[in-house]
């Protein structure tokens, strides 16, 4: 690659806040600036000085259209630095970073405020088309008679709400929910209830380990809402989980006879995780400090009812287009949709008919080492506010190779409608 | 084309036969109706008024008024009564000039629209507003000790009611262009952009003008027109004593009688000369000049950076950050932050109202555990624990992590700035901000200059005090400062007469019936008696105050005051203190024994240059204490009782009380005695 060199030079992230039922005190809009406002405040330049904000979010709310230009006007950064918002559901925040990076290598721009932010417990109740034909023909009436005409139009039916989470977690041509298609990879590589719930609560242990060791400081911004309340937390983390309760939990998805659970799956959750890229030119002027590197970003479409495979491919991609093996990267950072999910991945990348017959390999790339993978735990846990989510991996990631000596780094999402995105990070140093 | 006329202050351009009138009073940053621009505007009005016009707007070339008022210099140059009545007498011939034009007029308001500023618009025709949150309507002429005079209560009823007219009039609040609109005040609001159109389409259509509806005149009727004045009155006393500020009182018996112009002028002109309209005017201009003193160099600040969210620093960033500043406030205690977002929330709330100004605030405000602001601050201002060694080491840590252009400012109210310097390499960037509690309603802020601050420090200083609209005054490190030291010994006097027996309610009382805001024994509860008994401290040693037991014993029980819900008062849920009734009254001079020793102690601090001068004592302890600001404060007040009577009253009390009274030195002294000029009566 004859690209120029872009860094990450500082990032951090809302805790995760569960949606419980009713919205959540904080907009995506909140969210963002919460996260940003540190960055900001301890970066060495000035906020307008940055070229450009990109912000993956996948259903802001009706008030904040293009929400990267609004958060960067709340942000301070002034009129004159511009916006835009991107979407590729759950990897949103990974393209906003993916195109953050492109826009640098190109020498378009120098300093980048990218990430994700999503408030899924303010995702909007609509009225249906036949609502809202309805009411517009009521207003286009001209006289009394065509009104009351109208208004006769109108059928009980039309008063059926459109949850529009709902049908964003609900692939669109298929017609399955998120879950089924957990269900699906879950039969096909055989992954029991058991395995998925083992998984789940390693993943909150891990989690909770991370935050009792400290390790989550400095990436994790505490929130203070408006009634007092602070969250230095994300609220999803489950302590005190055990098999046992696992083992209670219904399937949700396939409630008879299905394994995909509440509790192993990743919660709807609130919260953003915003970074800063900058050129090689942008850290030498302002002397920034580095974080690490991001080398590339690699994407792959995958049958819509197996969204989950996602990941399988395009990190099979990375490793190809980078020359690299899988025992070349340190740690892995698999966003943890479903565990199903998570656990079908790995079966995928060790299965010789699998990288036959769909990544068109001769020999299977390998599992993951589970022990460099989701080391302080993932979504299970923290939870997956869509938009968010890849630019909190790839912090995480960046953070957690720092901390255990540097290397190459990957950080991968399976992606609602059926597609897996991958990119690459390098940190400075020998891994240890 | 433009009209030829001869005017230093207003322009004149004709447009389809309609006259523009702009003022833009010469040297000025805002218009203000001197006895010259009345003059020339009288002039103007008698060149035009026999032409055959459509009509005539009249509008400001200031970016940010219409007209703010009388001039209130010239206030400071009347001396009787016949001057006052000939002053009020022209400008209520000019204004029935305007208001008799055979043409309509237009006024086209923008920014502050005050007094005699309204009272022009009023004579117009027809006003229109523009509609944004600079625009500000009203007659606060009660502030001053005096009542409109150019015609305002005349002329305002009709239009708007009496009773809106009656609230605007004695309470001397200003009104934003849309609830103008609302009450009827003007015709329309309309954009910056529209301005000019909006007026000439008035003078093409000439609608009927404005009056209003018959049942807002209900209270106007002969038969109700003295309940409503009983009423008013009783409302009234709730809020200003008669006797120091007769006002409103004034103005509410100009309305019962239905009075004519002649009337009103007369009225006003007694006030005018009367005491508690010179001192309130020499107060305001006291004000204003210490805002100038904060215009003179740009702060340069745009983010400022507060390290303590306790209760000073906490109010300090919400209040900044209201203001405009991004504000990055410091504490390692998350629940202290925590509860500063809360609080700011509630205060944005009540005073922004408009969701986006709120959201806008609260983005501005920053929680930052780890101090990630200051590597931006163009200011720091630390408020943490009183202590010097812990201020200190902040202090070299500040220094280190801040650019080398960042101001450096503390919050202390005890510990010598040139103590807090030693930690630092460069003393020179460090300066006292000393706000009071509570910051969002105590207007002053000592500015505190120890040995080693440079002036640009304390003109920086300066500048973003006014910024965030409070009032600079610059006081010399010294122990207590002004304010502190001032009201220290009141409060411990307070404290010893409860301990001869008076009761708390009874010594409150007769500081109220003085004039002070609140009685000093509700006062040391509000501020609190741990934080009363440590500037008690502090001051004793280089002031020689002994304090009193009583103040350690209640302390020593736990009891904080208000804050603790138990101090020299119990306090309610609700926080109100309560009052047992006060039976007899002692014998002992409670009211001579508080004040005179609150005058010995101002007196010293001139003497010992704490403050410049006399004018310093009086803005500082009006603006940051409320004393009795009908008195002019208390150097004012100590010139009008006369040196000679204070020394002798303070002698006696010596005899009588101890040594505590011995008059201050300073008291012989003339030429401490000297006023500014310009300040002068």
């Amino acid at each position: 690659m004859s690209d120029a060199k872009v860094y990450v030079i500082d990032g951090a992230r809302t805790p995760f806040l569960k949606a419980r039922g009713q919205a959540n005190e904080f907009s995506a809009g909140d969210l963002a600036v919460a996260a940003a406002r540190p960055l900001l405040a301890r970066a060495p330049f000035a906020p307008d000085h940055i070229d450009e904000i990109i912000v993956g979010c996948v259903i802001p709310a009706p008030d904040e259209a293009n929400i990267a230009r609004i958060i960067g006007l709340r942000l301070g950064c002034g009129k004159t630095v511009p916006a835009f918002t991107v979407q590729r559901n759950c990897a949103s925040g990974l393209q906003a970073l993916a195109t953050a990076r492109e826009r640098i290598a190109q020498g378009r721009s120098h300093l980048v405020l990218a990430g994700g932010t999503e408030a899924m417990s303010h995702a909007p109740i609509q009225w249906n088309t036949a609502m809202v034909g309805w009411l517009s023909a009521v207003m286009r009436a001209r006289n009394p008679i065509a009104r009351l005409r109208a208004i006769g139009g109108f059928r009980l039916s039309h008063l059926v709400p459109v949850y529009t989470l709902l049908l964003g977690l609900t692939d669109p041509l298929v017609k399955l929910n998120m879950g089924q298609t957990a269900e699906i990879v879950a039969h096909r590589f055989d992954i029991s209830r058991a395995e998925q719930d083992a998984y789940a609560l390693s993943s909150h242990q891990r989690l909770a380990a991370a935050y009792d060791t400290g390790q989550m400081r400095g990436e994790v911004e505490p929130l203070y809402d408006r009634r007092g309340r602070i969250y230095q937390e994300d609220t999803g983390l489950r302590r005190d989980s055990d098999m046992e309760q696992l083992a209670r939990l219904r399937p949700v998805f396939d409630s008879k006879y299905g394994s995909v659970t509440s509790g192993n799956s990743s919660q709807v959750t609130d919260g953003a995780a915003m970074l800063v890229l900058a050129s090689e030119a942008a850290v030498q002027r302002y002397n920034l400090p580095v974080l690490g590197e991001i080398l590339g970003d690699e994407w792959a479409g995958v049958d819509p009812a197996q969204m989950g495979l996602g990941p399988v491919h395009a990190v099979s991609k990375l490793l190809g287009r980078f020359g690299l093996a899988m025992r070349d990267i340190q740690q892995m950072e698999l966003n943890e949709a479903f565990a199903a999910q998570v656990l079908a991945c790995q079966a995928a990348w060790a299965s010789p008919e699998y990288a036959r017959d769909e990544l068109g390999l001769d020999a299977p790339p390998g599992p993951m080492d589970p022990s460099r993978l989701n080391i302080d735990g993932g979504a299970v846990a923290t939870g997956h506010p869509v938009g968010a989510s890849g630019a909190r991996l790839v912090l995480h990631l960046l953070r957690s190779l720092r901390r255990h000596g540097g290397g190459l780094g990957v950080a991968t999402l399976c992606i609602g409608g059926g597609q897996g995105g991958a990119m690459l990070v390098r940190v400075q140093g020998e891994p240890k | 084309m433009s009209s030829d006329i001869d005017a230093v202050h207003w322009r004149s351009e004709e447009v389809d036969e309609t006259i523009v009138l702009t003022l833009d009073v010469a040297g000025q940053r805002a218009n203000a109706l001197s006895a010259e621009v009345l003059a020339e505007f009288d002039r103007i009005l008698a060149q035009i008024e026999s032409r055959p016009l459509n009509g005539v707007i009249i509008r400001s070339a200031k970016s940010n008024s219409f007209i703010v008022g009388a001039d209130v210099n010239e206030f400071q140059k009347i001396s009787d009564m016949a001057q006052a009545v000939s002053l009020a007498g022209a400008g209520q011939a000019v204004f029935n000039r305007l208001a008799r034009l055979p043409y309509p007029s237009v006024a086209l308001i923008h920014g502050h629209c005050l007094g005699g500023g309204l009272e022009l618009a009023l004579a117009c025709t027809y006003r229109i507003a523009r509609e944004d949150d600079a625009t500000r309507l009203g007659l606060p002429e009660v502030r001053l000790g005096i009542h409109p005079g150019f015609a305002g209560t005349v002329r305002l009823p009709p239009l708007i009611g009496d009773l809106a007219a009656l609230d605007l009039i004695l309470s001397g609040r200003t009104v934003s262009a849309h609830q103008a609109r609302a009450l009827g005040l003007v015709d329309e609001t309309v954009p910056e952009r529209h301005l000019l159109r909006a007026a000439h389409a008035f003078v093409a259509r000439h609608p009927r003008q404005r009056r209003a509806a018959w049942w807002k005149r209900v209270p106007a009727w002969s038969p109700l027109r003295k309940p409503v004045t009983r009423l008013l009155q009783r409302q009234l006393r709730k809020k200003v004593n008669p006797d120091h500020y007769p006002a409103p009182y004034r103005a509410l018996e100009l309305w019962r009688r239905g009075a004519s112009q002649e009337e009103e002028a007369r009225s006003l002109s007694e006030l005018m000369v009367g005491r508690t309209s010179r001192n309130l005017v020499s107060i305001f201009l006291l004000g204003e000049k210490l805002k100038r003193q904060g215009r003179r160099q740009p702060h340069g600040v745009a983010h400022v950076h507060v390290v303590g969210a306790g209760i000073m620093g906490g109010d300090i960033a919400i209040w900044a950050a209201s203001r405009g500043f991004r504000v990055s406030l410091q504490d390692q205690r998350p629940e202290a932050l925590a509860g500063t977002i809360k609080k700011a929330y509630g205060f944005y709330r009540k005073k922004l109202k408009k969701p986006v100004a709120i959201q806008d605030a609260m983005d501005r405000l920053m929680p930052d555990l780890d101090g990630n602001g200051l590597g931006r601050a163009d200011l720091v201002i630390e408020a943490i624990v009183e202590k010097a060694a812990t201020k200190c080491e902040l202090l070299r840590d500040i220094e280190r992590r801040v650019r080398p252009e960042t101001l450096l400012a503390t919050n202390t109210s005890s510990i010598p700035l040139e103590v807090l310097g030693e930690a630092l390499r460069d003393p020179s960037r460090l300066v006292g901000l000393h706000f009071f509690n509570p910051v969002a309603q105590m207007q002053l802020v000592e500015i505190v200059r120890g040995r080693q601050t440079s002036d640009s420090s304390v003109e920086r200083a300066r500048a973003f005090t006014v910024a965030i609209d409070r009032m600079p005054l610059d006081v010399r490190s010294s122990p207590g400062f002004l304010v502190n030291r001032v009201l220290m010994p009141y409060l411990i006097e307070a404290m010893m007469l409860s301990q001869e027996g008076v009761a708390i309610e009874e010594i409150d009382d007769a500081a109220t019936r003085f004039g002070m805001p609140m009685g000093p024994v509700l006062l040391a509860d509000t501020v609190g008696l741990d934080i009363c008994l440590s500037v008690a401290e502090m001051l004793s040693g280089p002031l020689g105050i002994p304090v009193p037991e009583r103040l350690r014993e209640t302390v020593g029980r736990g009891d904080l005051g208000k804050k603790s819900g138990k101090g020299f008062y119990a306090y309610d849920k609700s926080g109100k203190p309560r009052r047992r009734p006060v039976r007899g009254h002692s014998d002992l001079p409670v009211t001579e024994r508080l004040i005179l020793r609150m005058l010995n102690e101002a007196v010293a601090c001139v003497r010992e240059g704490v403050v410049d001068n006399l004018d310093a004592v009086d803005a500082g302890m009006v603006f940051g204490t409320g004393f009795a600001p009908y008195l002019g404060g208390p150097m004012r007040y100590a010139e009008a009782l006369g040196e000679v009577g204070i020394s002798s009253s303070l002698r006696r009390l010596a005899q009588e009380y101890g040594p505590r009274f011995e008059p201050d030195e300073a008291w012989g002294r003339s030429d401490l005695f000297t006023r500014d000029a310009g300040s002068q009566a």
